[in-house]
């Protein structure tokens, strides 16, 4: 019977949550389309994950070598082309993390096999294989077709799924290495996590979230302000690290930290999903952009279709005012 | 040190209103300002820094019609010193697979060391081309690249993951690399610099040049056909302030306030 693999993505030891995520709607696309769903799982000494994939899948591909215990793109590559080629599986679900963009279109590009990425909804309608995905920073959705294919590659965007554990007791089915040479053009040699700066933004109850709308260093001040009014902290999205006017542990998102206080103020941020799927569960979300059309709007409680800087200054003086007292 | 960078052309849409065309497959392009990916230009700023530290060339390469030489010109104008247009009007509809074959059929005629792009653009977000073109060349590759240092015939690079983590990874070279934002702080370009940069010839070259048929770009050679383009649904609608600023500012704080957090 054809199959659709997700690729099981696991990092220090952690099943990573994009790989139940792909499992649940793997599964219910091989329900869909009569086919077996088989998590493929590449490491070292990772049978405890491989049971873990057993209640998700019909089947768990497991291939253990020294050479796979860290992600290693051109080891992944050699072992999952062997697997592709010998099962010619339907479809195969990578993450759209770090991990995947590193193996997904290379793969696809050696196998000849058609690659759709960052996808947030799959489907097959007979036998064409359906897409949507976000263009634009998230400003549009498009629905898209895959060239047609007996294989498909997907890499999917993490949190577009709700992962939702299926009655199912799968077989853990060992393969051995294809590995026999070693991995030469790329080493793995260690993780590296930046410096803890002073302020834990995962602590606080009230964050200032700013983004690429502040324009200008200068303009810091005025939300700093806000801020501290709120007896919050600043936070921000990737433009405002890369420019360095905050700190890189002040970032929210899916290569930052992950929040939910009470209260996120969300000022000059247009709502890119990387931003979004750090803040989404905030308590009250606040919004101040001018577009009235950016996605941050769909996430919040509140919004203002306004110039951030006209609304900053007063909303800080109306918060000294209501504490009783002034700024 | 020979250095291509692969840069795209595109419009600034972070912080524009964007709409639909009529076509229901495209956005309207008209009143957008079109510049460097941004990524891209990161990409650009390490390269001419590697340059000007351990010396060579850098060529600036994209795929696009006659409008993305202004992109062109803003990368010989950092430190580029050649530029090359690949344009044909059957490229229109070619997805990040079609670009990388259209890149590679230039790209494999040309002395290179280092091949350094931006690790995605933020048009189309394909995130694909750094590792497409990789396995076109048979060379290795790394993306979300945050650091590089160079060594003897190898480059370690610092991998952006997910929460604040990085990996390091050893590549051997000649490899490529799609680079993270924040990798470096791109330069300004001085208007000096811009009117050298008009006086050198940019290469254009077109299907024929590069020895492709019209079935490897286009939809014809990409594998993702776009169909429908729309509003993305709202699965949960903010409940729009109105008002002057004053008014807004009181409605805000007064919600804050009866939520307990003043």
């Amino acid at each position: 019977m054809n199959e659709i693999f997700v690729l099981a993505e696991h990092r220090q030891g952690q099943i990573r949550d994009i790989t139940l995520e792909m499992l649940t709607k793997g599964g219910e696309l091989a329900e869909k389309t009569n086919t077996d769903l088989t998590a493929v799982l590449l490491g070292k000494e990772v049978k405890k994950h491989a049971k873990t994939l057993s209640e998700y899948a019909k089947k768990v591909l497991l291939v253990e070598d020294a050479k796979l215990e860290n992600f290693n793109s051109e080891a992944y590559q050699k072992v999952l082309s062997n697997l592709i080629n010998e099962h010619k599986p339907l479809l195969t679900m990578i993450g759209h993390t770090s991990f995947g963009v590193d193996l997904a279109p290379s793969l696809a590009a050696a196998l000849k096999l058609p690659l759709a990425t960052d996808c947030i909804d799959l489907e097959f309608e007979s036998e064409t294989l359906f897409i949507t995905r976000q263009m634009y920073g998230g400003k549009v959705n498009v629905r898209a077709t895959v060239r047609k294919s007996g294989s498909y590659i997907v890499t999917v965007r993490q949190a577009a799924f709700t992962a939702q554990k299926p009655a199912v007791s799968g077989k853990i089915i060992e393969v051995p290495s294809p590995l026999t040479e070693e991995i030469t053009e790329k080493r793995f040699v260690e993780y590296v996590l930046p410096p803890p700066g002073g302020v834990d933004i995962t602590a606080a109850d009230a964050l200032v979230g700013i983004g690429r709308g502040i324009k200008d260093e200068s303009n810091m001040l005025v939300v700093e302000e806000l801020a501290k009014a709120l007896g919050g902290v600043l936070a921000c999205s990737r433009p405002i690290v890369d420019k360095e006017w905050l700190p890189s542990d002040r970032q929210v998102g899916s290569s930052g930290k992950t929040v939910k206080p009470k209260l996120y103020i969300a000022l000059g941020i247009s709502g890119a999903f990387q931003h979004v799927l750090g803040m989404k569960n905030s308590d009250l979300i606040i919004s101040v952009n001018k577009d009235p059309n950016a996605p941050i709007f769909s996430f919040s409680d509140y919004g203002v279709v306004d110039d951030l800087f006209k609304i900053v200054p007063p909303l800080r003086d109306k918060i000294y005012e209501l504490k009783g007292r002034k700024a | 040190m020979n250095i291509i960078v692969c840069v795209k052309h595109i419009p600034e849409t972070a912080e524009a209103e964007i709409k639909i065309d009529a076509t229901e497959k495209a956005i309207e392009k008209t009143g957008l300002v079109f510049d460097i990916n941004e990524w891209d230009d990161y990409a650009l700023e390490e390269a001419v820094r590697i340059k000007e530290k351990i010396g060579g060339a850098v060529t600036a390469m994209t795929a696009g019609p006659k409008d993305a030489d202004s992109t062109l010109r803003k990368c010989l104008a950092r430190g580029a010193d050649k530029a090359i247009r690949l344009a044909d009007a059957k490229f229109e509809g070619s997805d990040g697979y079609a670009v990388a074959k259209i890149l590679h059929s230039a790209i494999k005629g040309l002395p290179f060391d280092l091949i350094l792009t931006g690790a995605l653009a933020s048009d189309d977000g394909y995130t694909m081309l750094g590792p497409i073109l990789a396995e076109m060349l048979g060379i290795p590759h790394a993306t979300m690249v945050k650091k590089i240092e160079l060594g003897d015939g190898v480059a370690k690079v610092n991998r952006e993951l997910e929460g604040g983590l990085e990996e390091i990874v050893e590549v051997k070279l000649p490899a490529i690399f799609a680079v993270q934002t924040g990798i470096n702080e791109p330069r300004y370009v001085s208007i000096l610099g811009i009117r050298k940069a008009m006086k050198k010839e940019i290469k254009v070259l077109g299907l024929a040049d590069v020895g492709l048929s019209e079935n490897d770009v286009g939809e014809a050679g990409s594998w993702i056909k776009i169909e429908k383009m729309f509003v993305p649904p709202v699965e949960k609608q903010a409940e729009f302030i109105k008002g002057t600023p004053e008014d807004v500012a009181t409605k805000i704080a007064e919600i804050i306030k009866s939520r307990g957090l003043i």
